[in-house]
């Protein structure tokens, strides 16, 4: 009897084994064309000189960074470094590369080629200094030089960066795709075209790009990290929404992103597509200006905060993909306070507040709407004319505001709007880029200007441990809360279309990822 | 007729001072700051500013308009502030994309649009006046992003007759050189190229070739009624001529003049871009380009394109008139 159900546990055991390996560990196939729709052309492929999504999808494959993000997180993996050390007082950087990259037009990445990079970014008197404004540069490392003070080669495969002063997200940033890596020799070739002829060392070569169109890539058979599975990819620019989701269901592409909200549903319900969603770094929020009466009374502030249901607001525009917020950052990011206690819906209370700030007849404002879908606030229109109604029923009235996108940002940087809507996607996963970019004194649009904050944001700056951060940003948000200077209202998480036959997408908080490990159940 | 055409070429001069000027001051004028808009979200004051003064936008007016306008009298349209790519690459690039599509849709708009409102006016208050009268009417009033999603819906996913969209199947291999497909397919002798090109144009040339169509159908209609009534039609008949030599021999070359002027004007607005028709069916043109320019104020591309467009606009009008000739003797151009 014990060796015949012995027998059958091991029979069992075999088939329940065999069963699962058969249905999870199926080997990666090489090659196949992946073709992916998305809403925009790119803008350029020299990395540094692009600020664009639709552009850092496309160098995202072709060059590699000093490090980069682990597939689906922002902590930071080595990349073209295999290792790194960084001095006591956090200044000196040292990088150890690793000696089998090349880039595709055959020359070696080295320590040379990387200073090359960095000069080329950083002093504006540089020879190939041309092509573009180097945003991205002057916006993380603090203008021209800014806080890089000298790049130095120690040996062919070693390279050294010396800053000026502590920048606590130093290595987040340098995995940021702006700084991709590229062949000296084929900027000097190149010149001011150099955007149209782009040369790394990644997993794609650069094929052709026909602008409005598409841009091709394909494997890179020589790749430090081996050959990507694809043979190819294909970036097709199909700027309406319904026409890439009906491009998708005709199968003339595998993925797409910037799915409609609409079109959620049909794909959960779909046999031959899937959905992916990419994980939050982005926060939508509603901001309320010190400097116009009534927002200068926090009573005002948290009465608002109370007044909006950020859960209707999810259901009805977000199709349930996002999560509401109570911090100005998402919790994907390391430092996020779980423990503060939101604002929670409550009509009755905010009324409260309004009527013991002294407005219990309630008052007018203008609200401003943002004219253009942002990934964090899709629909910006309808979500301001949802929060005009919910703070219709507390007894205030909002005038729905908008201009144009150009002349929106404008005029909320300089601190016109009396209440309006905005939002941030992060550059670099880190906290600094959200609390003191968005609400440091220095930097915010609604003219507050908390020096108690600003103390600690700064100190955080300063601090290379990271746990002493994430002691000062736990407590910048309880100060950012107690404040209330804005009505922070989700986390979006945007989705993503696919076909099954596409394995192995991870998609990244950063909104862009490398399709290195990505590959065709063909 | 050689001293006309001169005189009309001279004329363009003028019109190129006049666009590019207005151009320059509305663009200039509205509010909005290309820096901002490039930067995004969140720009420092700092940044904003080392990016206008990068860009020259810190320069007084006339400075800037002094500076575009003599590159301009070199042929130098600039180089985009978004991309940097230089604005006549562009253009080159992408108006050709409008140019083919714009041929297809007028030479649909005619081959359907004539004949449509010939018989119309022949058979004038027949239930075939009516019906062609009513779509004519559907087809001007059509929202042509409603009709494209349609057209995509129908015969690219449902049916699979037609590509839903771009120019060429990603498979296809193929240089362009001219950028217009089927005269590149058919110098390479590139029979599968050339059969795919047009099969990516039958739906949007059709999509925007509707509206075209309905107008050109109502005039058509209109212009031969008004020929229909004339002495000289009752004499023809009277001389024993058939009804098919009088309709086109005789009242249709005396129609022709107003339908010319209207194929002529819808095809001048179809060059200057199909903003929705390109949006929908993702057609690398310029309409959409320039749109986009438009909201970025990039300054560069937005002069460049419309000085373009109004000299495209001038020269086809110039060809429209020179056809009136041709068309009627009467016609003289001293």
């Amino acid at each position: 009897m014990i060796k015949r159900s012995l027998v059958m546990f091991v029979i069992l055991s075999m088939l329940i084994v065999g069963l699962s390996i058969g249905a999870y560990a199926q080997d990666p196939e090489y090659g196949g064309t992946f073709v992916f729709g998305r809403g925009g052309d790119s803008v350029g492929l020299d990395p540094i000189q692009v600020t664009d999504g639709e552009s850092f999808k496309v160098t995202q494959q072709i060059y590699d960074n000093l490090v980069q993000y682990e597939p689906g997180t922002t902590d930071v993996i080595p990349a073209l470094a295999k290792e790194w050390d960084v001095s006591e007082d956090g200044k000196t950087w040292t990088f150890y590369l690793r000696e089998n990259a090349m880039f595709h037009d055959g020359n070696p990445v080295n320590a040379e080629a990387v200073k090359w990079n960095f000069d080329r970014w950083r002093f504006e008197d540089h020879e190939y200094h041309i092509g573009g404004e180097f945003i991205y540069y002057g916006y993380m490392f603090g203008g021209f030089p800014g806080v890089i003070e000298e790049v130095n080669v120690v040996d062919e495969y070693t390279v050294e960066f010396v800053l000026n002063k502590t920048q606590a997200p130093f290595l987040n940033n340098l995995a940021m795709v702006p700084f991709g890596i590229s062949s000296p020799v084929a900027v000097k070739k190149w010149g001011e075209d150099y955007f149209k002829h782009p040369v790394g060392s990644g997993a794609f070569k650069f094929v052709e790009w026909q602008e409005g169109n598409r841009v091709v890539v394909e494997a890179n058979e020589d790749y430090w990290g081996g050959r990507p599975y694809l043979d190819k990819v294909v970036f097709r620019s199909i700027p309406d929404n319904a026409a890439r989701f009906m491009e998708l269901q005709a199968g003339t592409i595998d993925m797409m992103d910037g799915v409609s909200p609409e079109d959620v549903e049909s794909i959960k319900t779909a046999e031959d597509l899937n959905l992916l969603l990419r994980p939050s770094m982005n926060v939508g929020y509603f901001a309320m200006n010190f400097s116009m009466p009534p927002f200068d009374d926090p009573l005002v502030r948290k009465a608002f905060n109370h007044a909006i249901n950020k859960e209707a607001l999810i259901g009805a525009f977000y199709a349930g993909l996002a999560e509401p917020a109570k911090n100005p950052m998402p919790p994907s990011i390391w430092g996020y306070n779980d423990a503060i206690e939101p604002y929670e819906y409550n009509p009755e209370k905010a009324k409260e507040l309004l009527a013991e700030a002294g407005y219990e007849d309630g008052f007018e404002f203008d609200l401003w709407y943002m004219p253009v879908p942002r990934p964090y606030m899709p629909q910006g229109k309808f979500i301001a004319q949802a929060i005009q109604n919910f703070l219709s029923q507390v007894g205030v009235t909002a005038n729905l505001v908008s201009y144009d996108w150009g002349t929106y940002l404008d005029k909320t940087r300089n601190e016109e709007a009396q209440t309006y809507l905005l939002g941030w996607t992060g550059d670099n996963g880190d906290p600094d880029n959200f609390l003191y970019v968005l609400l440091d004194k220095t930097n915010s649009d609604n003219a507050y200007e908390s020096e108690e904050l600003h103390e600690v944001l700064v100190e955080a700056q300063r601090t290379i441990d990271k746990d002493k951060r994430i002691e000062l940003y736990k407590e910048a948000q309880e100060i950012i809360h107690e404040d209330a200077p804005w009505v922070p209202l989700v986390h979006s998480t945007p989705p993503l279309a696919l076909k099954p036959m596409v394995k192995n997408y991870i998609p990244n908080p950063t909104s862009t990822e490398k399709f290195k490990d990505v590959w065709l159940d063909q | 007729m050689f001293n006309y055409i001169i005189k009309r070429i001279v004329a363009l001069i003028p019109i190129i001072i006049g666009v590019s000027i207005i151009v320059f001051l509305l663009i200039h004028l509205i509010p909005g700051d290309p820096a901002q808009t490039m930067l995004g979200e969140r720009a420092t004051e700092e940044t904003v500013q080392r990016l206008r003064e990068q860009m020259g936008l810190n320069d007084p007016l006339y400075a800037q308009f002094g500076r575009f306008f003599k590159n301009l009298l070199r042929g130098d349209l600039g180089r985009s502030i978004t991309s940097n790519n230089p604005v006549a690459v562009e253009i080159s690039q992408r108006f050709p994309a409008t140019l083919e599509l714009s041929i297809f849709a007028i030479v649909f708009a005619v081959l359907v649009g004539v004949p449509a409102g010939i018989l119309a006016a022949t058979k004038q208050n027949s239930w075939f006046d009516n019906l062609s009268m009513l779509v004519a009417l559907i087809g001007v009033s059509m929202p042509i992003f409603w009709l494209g999603l349609m057209f995509i819906w129908l015969f690219a996913v449902t049916l699979g007759w037609f590509p839903p969209s771009s120019r060429m199947s990603v498979g296809v291999v193929f240089e362009p050189i001219t950028n217009l497909y089927l005269l590149d397919s058919i110098i390479q002798l590139n029979y599968l190229a050339f059969i795919d090109a047009l099969r990516h144009l039958v739906l949007p040339g059709i999509a925007l070739g509707t509206i075209p169509m309905a107008i050109i159908a109502r005039m058509t209609r209109s212009s031969m009624l008004e020929v229909l009534k004339q002495d000289y039609i009752r004499t023809a008949y009277a001389k024993g001529l058939v009804k098919r030599v009088v309709v086109y021999k005789h009242a249709l070359k005396n129609a022709m003049v107003p339908i010319i002027t209207v194929v002529g004007l819808q095809f001048g607005v179809l060059l200057g871009g199909a903003v929705l028709t390109e949006t929908i069916f993702s057609w690398p043109g310029l309409g959409k380009y320039l749109v986009d320019a438009i909201y970025a104020r990039d300054f560069p591309v937005v002069q460049g394109g419309i000085l373009f467009f109004a000299i495209v606009f001038v020269l086809v009008n110039l060809v429209v008139d020179l056809s009136y000739a041709t068309i009627d003797p009467r016609i003289q151009y001293n």
